[in-house]
């Protein structure tokens, strides 16, 4: 069972401003990040039109159906995905084994230069996302939230 | 697994709503939807079926309010029921923090009831979770049928572990919110001890 996922601040802020740099030297429309699990980690770009949170389970669900799918022939995981639309196109890339990039664009840049500028920022957040595993794997870290009460659990129903 | 954001102050934990074909699992979630305030709740997203089965899984974002400062949010799922979605249930267990199994109570799906059952706790052992620790809640549904074995029947059948139990009719909503504050508890609870 893969450990618990714990981002601090300087974590986020790092990672949010390679995702913005993707955003902007791709000339891509959105750029999202995902935990493998579902859950959305930062959103660059023109977010305000994108339910971010549907996208973001959508994209899980779509990446381990085709996780599932490589394994039947064989392959570990298919680490990158393209879906062509008329106007807007996917890019998908599996960034240290239970993070998911999602790159959104359109015709006014091309899929080489997405596809180049992915590699770049995905080895930045690799780098990034290992050295949370590690923190988050010592076992000396008790859990953050292990001051909680009952009663803050119980007011959460009281309503 | 679930994911705690420092920064924008969040925890968020992942439900599945687990149980046979028809058992009413994406009804659950229906009525959730259906009763819960538009800023608490995110869009309901089905892949279904062209004859409304689910064929990968319904899915629910939910806010519940916030603890010492962090806002909890659920994201709850459903699998398939159908045997042969045994694919698709697997990758849907995937960093699952809590499990609401959803039985159906008449008598001809007792023994769909106690595949399903026996299916999750392969499944979680395949995610490399134990069945009896991960925080789990029964729900006996469709209480209102005429064909409906009794509670001590199927307690005896698919609670043998003791997990807290509740009654439902999932599209009236009877029980439908005891399960889920019920398995939030849990989670929290477990989180908590740092699970």
């Amino acid at each position: 069972m893969a450990a618990q996922l714990v981002m601090y601040e300087d974590e986020f802020t790092k990672i949010n401003a390679i995702c913005d740099r993707l955003a902007k030297d791709a000339n891509a429309k959105v750029v999202f990040l995902v935990d493998k699990n579902g859950q959305l980690i930062s959103a660059s770009g023109h977010t305000q039109q994108i339910d971010t949170t549907s996208l973001a389970s959508l994209t899980a669900g779509n990446v381990a159906a085709m996780g599932g799918l490589a394994k039947l022939i064989g392959e570990n995981e298919f680490p990158n995905q393209f879906h062509e639309g008329a106007k807007d196109s996917l890019y998908m890339t599996i960034v240290a084994t239970r993070i998911v990039l999602v790159v959104i664009f359109d015709n006014r840049t091309s899929l080489g230069l997405v596809r180049l500028r992915i590699k770049k920022a995905s080895d930045e957040l690799g780098r990034i996302l290992e050295s949370m595993n590690r923190r988050n794997s010592r076992p000396e870290i008790g859990s953050p939230f292990a001051e909680i009460s009952d009663e803050d659990i119980d007011n959460l129903f009281s309503e | 697994m679930s994911f705690i954001n420092y920064s924008q102050k969040e925890i968020n934990c992942k439900i599945v709503y687990y149980g046979p074909g028809l058992c009413g699992k994406t009804t659950n979630l229906q009525y959730i939807y259906n009763k819960t305030s538009p800023e608490t709740k995110g869009k309901l997203i089905s892949l279904s079926t062209e004859t409304d089965r689910t064929l990968f899984f319904d899915f629910l974002p939910l806010a519940l309010g916030e603890i010492r400062g962090f806002r909890t949010r659920f994201h709850l799922y459903t699998v398939p029921g159908q045997v042969f979605y045994d694919a698709s249930r697997k990758l849907i267990l995937k960093g699952v923090d809590g499990v609401v199994f959803v039985a159906d109570s008449q008598l001809e799906r007792m023994e769909a009831n106690m595949e399903s059952l026996e299916n999750l706790s392969v499944n979680l052992a395949e995610q490399g979770y134990d069945f009896n620790k991960v925080p789990t809640v029964m729900q006996y549904n469709k209480r209102d049928l005429p064909n409906a074995v009794s509670i001590e029947e199927m307690r005896k059948s698919l609670n043998r572990r003791g997990i807290p139990e509740y009654q439902a009719v999932a599209p009236n909503g009877v029980g439908v919110f005891d399960t889920l504050k019920s398995v939030a508890k849990l989670v929290l609870t477990e989180l908590r001890k740092g699970g």
